[in-house]
């Protein structure tokens, strides 16, 4: 089954982070994601730039509203994702343990997908 | 990451937030540094041990209070307060608990903190010290690197610049919409300070001044999610990051300085343009025109330009000119004639810088300018002599070497070839 792992972290103490920390956490992500590569799991994964940068239209209105800033105010904040394909919620689990040792802080919200288009953007 | 580098991270994030809701709380500088510091202590023993917390700003304020309270109690003799296992183990309750302390003023709280550092009676270079010192937590060794001064004698600066604060009203009240804007746009202007003394130090990347611009970008990035809407906090983010993504081509291997149209524009920092470039956008949607979104703009059509010469230098111009128009000054009108010169050529610029010479003529750029101009007339001699002026002006050893590889230039053609052995 697909799963999203939805990465909350607090992205002022991310983008805190010197050059040299972030090499690190990212170089240890990319030791889990080759293993995951390897056995086919792998998935679309992204990391998103600050909430800073987001807008949010809202819909629910006739005429939707442009606000600066992201959806949700939260105290840990939305930034990035992946699609990995796991067995069983066990599996996902331990996926998610594995980041979590790489990247340690906030957490990961792991949600099954319901519906998965590959999309035909290049890398 | 070791958890020691964690904690910090963490710490480093909450500081202006925490400190800010303590300095509210005590209305007193000295008190909040101080409870904060010991919140920070008690943090560093109890984090490892029962893991982080959901909120480490909400727990370092909790802590902080307490510690505060504590102390000025335990100056009075009176009884202390519990320790901080027993607030540490309420867990979950502390971040609830803190939201109400601080959930509706912790905007103005930080905006506060870096107000009081703005205050209109200190010199620049004290508000920087200021800012750096109490909001970013930097040390007084570290400050005392960038700005090149012994650190006893940084100590005394920030000591100084601190009592003429104590002396001040502290506007403790939350601000009106208008003074809001106010204090808004001097703490943008502040931040822009903090980010230049870093950046005009060209001559350590790598070192303690460039650190300033990374401190800077986390300042007006803090200030942006508290007031996501506001556009010239968009266009000052956006221009900091524009510019520091230029950071690693503007000094060659040798600490020379490489101008912009020299750089090696493939190893500019893409992500750091990109987030620039996506917050210009969102500011540009606002059309509340300010200084910060127009130098943005100008940056940003440098970054956008593939080749030196696919840059657009007639936009480049027009919105030089429109910065003249909002922030009249002889250095913009300066930085307008370099983009002239491009347009439609040196005796233009020429004539344009020349009635600056009287209030410029302590400036190091002008004469930079002036000199390559001339130099591109081929009046050489004149050149020789702006030159001649801008090194003795030069802020930084890279500015005069930059400098002397021109006259080196002249010298060179001045010569007769027959002379050239």
């Amino acid at each position: 089954m697909l799963y999203a792992f939805l990465c909350y972290n607090d992205e002022d103490a991310v983008f805190s982070w010197s050059q040299e920390e972030d090499d690190a956490v990212m170089a240890g992500l990319d030791k889990v994601h080759q293993g995951l590569v390897a056995k086919r799991k792998f998935g679309p994964a992204v990391r998103l730039m600050p909430t800073t940068a987001a807008t949010t239209l809202r819909k629910d209105s006739d005429t939707p509203l442009v606000l600066d800033g992201p959806y949700a105010e939260t105290k840990e904040q939305l930034l990035g994702f992946y699609v990995i394909d796991c067995e069983d919620l066990d599996e996902a689990l331990g996926v998610a343990r594995d980041l979590a040792k790489a990247n340690p802080g906030g957490a990961y919200e792991i949600r099954p997908l319901r519906l998965f288009l590959p999309g035909v953007l290049p890398t | 990451m070791s958890d020691l580098a964690w904690i910090e991270a963490a710490i480093t994030a909450a500081r202006p937030q925490a400190l800010g809701a303590l300095l509210r709380y005590f209305r007193d500088l000295d008190i909040a540094e101080e409870a904060f510091q010991d919140a920070c202590l008690r943090a560093l023993r109890a984090w490892p041990r029962n893991g982080p917390p959901r909120d480490p700003a909400a727990w370092l304020i909790l802590v902080g209070r307490n510690s505060g309270i504590d102390q000025t109690r335990r100056i009075r003799r009176q009884t202390e307060l519990p320790p901080e296992e027993a607030i540490s183990d309420l867990g979950d309750v502390e971040a609830p608990l803190a939201e109400r302390l601080d959930g509706a003023h912790y905007r103005d709280d930080v905006l506060r903190l870096l107000f009081v550092c703005c205050h209109s009676e200190l010199p620049a270079t004290q508000q920087i010290a200021l800012a750096l010192r109490i909001v970013c937590g930097l040390g007084v060794a570290q400050i005392a690197r960038a700005f090149l001064v012994g650190e006893s004698a940084m100590e005394q600066r920030i000591t100084r610049a601190k009592a003429r604060i104590a002396k001040a009203e502290v506007p403790f009240e939350a601000p009106g919409a208008v003074e809001r804007a106010q204090r808004l746009g001097v703490v943008a202007d502040m931040i822009y300070l903090v980010f230049n003394e870093g950046y005009s130090a060209a001559d350590d990347p790598a070192g303690a001044r460039a650190s300033l611009c990374g401190e800077a970008i986390r300042l007006a990035r803090l200030l942006l999610r508290l007031f996501p809407a506001e556009s010239e906090i968009m266009g000052l983010l956006a221009l900091m990051l524009i510019q520091h993504a230029r950071a690693g081509a503007r000094v060659d291997a040798d600490g020379q300085i490489v101008l912009l149209e020299d750089q090696d524009r493939s190893s500019w920092n893409r992500t750091m343009i990109g987030e620039g470039l996506a917050l210009l956008d969102k500011a540009m949607r606002h059309r509340r025109r300010g200084p910060h979104q127009v130098r943005a703009a100008i940056a940003a059509l440098h970054a956008r330009a593939a080749r030196p010469e696919d840059t657009d230098w007639p936009q480049i111009e027009r919105l030089y000119g429109a910065l003249e128009r909002l922030e009249p000054s002889p250095v913009v009108t300066l930085n307008r004639a370099v983009a002239v010169a491009k347009v439609a050529g040196p005796a233009a610029a020429l004539a344009m810088i020349e009635p600056l010479a009287p209030r410029l003529g302590g400036y190091f750029h002008f004469f930079g300018v002036r000199g390559a101009l001339l130099m591109q007339l081929g009046r050489a001699s004149e050149a020789r002599a702006a030159f001649d002026r801008a090194i003795a002006l030069a802020n930084t050893a890279a500015e005069a070497t930059h400098i002397r590889a021109h006259l080196d230039r002249l010298a060179r053609e001045a010569q007769p070839p027959s002379a050239v052995r």
